[in-house]
């Protein structure tokens, strides 16, 4: 690894975030990491900690009980399992899932970036349609086409995160052909073009490890909606058998219609996993986002040391500009930035 | 769904051919070139489609297979056409659609045309409403993140913006239903209407299709009500979805306008914080928040298909989840060339307003 002389901190995104950020920030940031670490260790230690196995028959539809703390559904699984066996399936998506499209993706945008010409067309233009497609559509047929419909666990797994991989390579395409597009014109690849380096050498070694910087970012956020995407399949009905392995939107398909009974256990606990591993990891990602960028970077740090009363750009007078951060790096182009 | 990050207007995207020279290319000429790339994109879509659906077999044998014996069902796949290869059925379809020509759908019989209009029309209700809720949340809770940037209203609306999008819309609209249908019994728990009016609506002499519009077009009052109740909970589950990504847009947006040198010279001239806010630093924030709207139209569909089955709203989605299931090609493929059409031309309306409002978009 050409890191190596770089120090701890520096190589592991989330550690070195974590010594940037300040206030509030840091409190997403720490809230995000422990919310996403117990979905972890729930997954890693879920046949220690479910107390019953998730495909595991009882009586059907009873209330939270000594038995079954989060009641069992109308087929009869105990609730509290399934919701903790779900975040191993879960992870097991993610992981392929975003592997995967990080893998292809990369690929294509290092090879359409450098390359241009009509490859860069063709696959810009398809990624485009792609992107703009729902994707939750585009991941329902693919899962169709792959699976034929419902399925057991590997395949069910797989084809899942196969599906989801479809509809985010045009992300990664997009993220990392911008860069390689950037990193071209740099002096370093030039100089690496004049020694008579190849295309696969340059690629590999000089504009790989600089277009990837912000994969870490990506990551998080994409590991979130690989989540949404997994459960969206399994609530319209094409995602992995009940049999085959816990999975939370299935769950919450079936929970629908016992809502009108007043039945409320079903879809509760396995919504609010969902919501909860959502929410940690975006925390995490929406945090990392914020400090990759120096304009939305906590500023307390620099406030707590500048004079008590900054002064705004020059000519304006200003009165309270609103922080030391803001006025010195200004915003030029707004357009650009959007952070939806 | 969309990313919560990123999601950059398609300008420097190399849709265009790259760095064209500046000044060669006005506006018309961008007009249409940028015109002539709705094709591809719903091309792309349709093709992929086309043979996806074509992998997951046939609509005979997901309707009949259990049911008939092997030769039997052979017989019927060939009398269809469906074992004919697959390239001759594809150039087959596009001649099709090229004239306009969507077919009948395989389960059901009918005009896919009189199909998109009559559940499209649904989905649409279902958009509009879900976009007003989402407008009505996202615009002022993001004006006061931005106003009170770093402080706790602005810590609070920022956790509610990533709920809104840590919370699937099938999670939000059982919670819905739990607490104003079930617990309270304010509100009904499915459909768009009560049978009676629903029967009363669909037989108006010219119907739009739109509900509510129906109902005010014909004075029936009781079933306005009626069918406005039954909109509550499908619009508020995917329109907090939409919301909170509008919240965050406007807040990080207006943050930016709030630093401008204009907005100091209106402070400093003693115009109020209220003021700066709603009228100086809200208007230029809107610019990027138009273009990113287009990408918001997937995201609303993708949650529409979601949101419809959850509510038994029969629109577009709700029927996609059921010929999907059924194999039905034609009707899936007519779904999604309409869908695509639509994405389509909001990104091209999207750019073009883009390139008005901003020279710097062309190129």
């Amino acid at each position: 690894m050409a890191r190596k002389n770089q120090t701890l901190a520096q190589r592991l995104p989330i550690l070195s975030h974590l010594r940037k950020s300040v206030g509030l920030q840091r409190g997403m940031l720490v809230t995000g990491l422990i919310i996403t670490a117990i979905f972890l260790l729930t997954a890693a230690l879920a046949p220690v900690i479910a107390p019953y196995g998730f495909a595991q028959h009882f009586d059907t539809q009873q209330p939270p009980s000594s038995a079954h703390l989060w009641g069992t559904t109308a087929g009869g699984y105990d609730v509290l399992s399934r919701v903790v066996w779900g975040t191993q399936t879960a992870v097991l998506v993610i992981v392929i899932a975003v592997v995967l499209s990080i893998f292809l993706g990369v690929a294509l945008g290092l090879l359409s970036g450098y390359l241009g010409g009509w490859l860069d067309r063709v696959l810009v233009v398809i990624a485009d349609a792609i992107y703009a497609f729902p994707t939750l559509l585009l991941a329902i047929v693919m899962s169709i086409a792959i699976s034929h419909g419902r399925s057991d666990l590997w395949s069910g797994i797989f084809s899942a995160a196969i599906s989801i991989t479809v509809v985010f390579i045009p992300q990664y395409f997009r993220v990392i052909r911008a860069e390689t597009i950037r990193l071209k014109a740099e002096p370093f690849v030039e100089s690496a073009m004049v020694v008579g380096a190849s295309s696969v050498r340059i690629m590999a070694r000089h504009i790989y490890k600089n277009a990837t910087r912000t994969l870490p970012l990506i990551f998080t956020l994409n590991a979130s909606e690989a989540i949404l995407t997994l459960a969206g399949l399994g609530f319209l009905g094409f995602g992995i058998e009940p049999t085959s392995a816990a999975e939370w939107g299935y769950d919450l398909n079936k929970a629908l219609s016992d809502t009108t009974a007043g039945i409320w256990w079903t879809g509760v606990f396995p919504g609010a996993a969902i919501v909860l591993t959502v929410l940690g990891l975006t925390l995490v990602g929406e945090s990392m986002n914020d400090l990759n960028d120096p304009r939305l970077r906590g500023r307390r740090r620099a406030g707590k040391s500048a004079p008590p009363a900054p002064i705004g750009p020059a000519g304006m007078g200003a009165v309270g500009t609103r922080g030391a951060g803001t006025s010195t790096v200004g915003i030029s182009n707004t357009e650009d930035e959007v952070k939806v | 769904m969309t990313t919560l990050i990123d999601a950059p207007p398609n300008e420097q995207d190399g849709l265009l051919p790259p760095k064209k020279s500046r000044s060669g290319g006005g506006l018309g000429a961008y007009i249409v070139v940028r015109f002539f790339l709705i094709f591809p994109t719903i091309f792309i879509l349709v093709t992929l489609v086309f043979f996806l659906m074509r992998i997951t077999g046939d609509p005979i044998t997901a309707a009949l297979g259990d049911r008939l014996p092997p030769e039997a069902l052979a017989a019927r796949i060939h009398e269809a056409g469906y074992d004919r290869p697959v390239i001759v059925q594809y150039f087959e379809y596009l001649g099709q659609i090229a004239t306009g020509n969507f077919g009948r759908t395989i389960s059901d019989n009918l005009l896919v045309t009189d199909m998109l209009a009559s559940y499209g029309t649904a989905t649409l209700e279902l958009a509009i409403n879900s976009l007003v809720v989402a407008l009505l949340v996202g615009i002022p809770l993001g004006m006061v993140a931005a106003r009170h940037r770093d402080k706790w209203p602005d810590a609070v609306l920022r956790f509610f913006a990533i709920l809104c999008y840590a919370t699937p819309v099938f999670f939000a609209g059982l919670l819905l239903k739990l607490v104003f249908s079930v617990a309270l019994g304010w509100l009904p728990v499915a459909g768009r209407a009560n049978s009676a009016d629903e029967i009363a609506l669909t037989s108006l002499v010219s119907p739009t299709g739109i509900y509510w519009l129906d109902a005010i077009r014909s004075g029936n009052m009781a079933a306005l009500g009626d069918v406005m109740a039954h909109a509550v909970l499908p619009a508020v589950a995917l329109g907090l979805l939409t919301g909170g990504v509008f919240l965050r847009l406007v807040r990080t947006n207006v943050i930016g306008t709030l630093s401008k040198d204009y907005v100091e010279a209106g402070r400093s001239r003693g115009v109020s914080e209220f003021r700066l806010v709603t009228k100086h630093a809200y208007k230029p924030a809107l610019i990027p928040i138009i273009t990113v709207m287009g990408l918001q139209i997937a995201l609303l569909l993708g949650g529409a298909v979601l949101t419809e089955t959850t509510f038994e709203w029969k629109g577009l989605g709700f029927q996609l989840a059921h010929y999907l299931t059924a194999r039905d090609f034609v009707a899936v493929q007519g779904i999604v060339v309409l869908l695509a059409v639509i994405v389509a031309l909001t990104n091209f309306i999207v750019d073009i307003v883009a390139a008005l409002i901003d020279p710097r978009v062309r190129y």
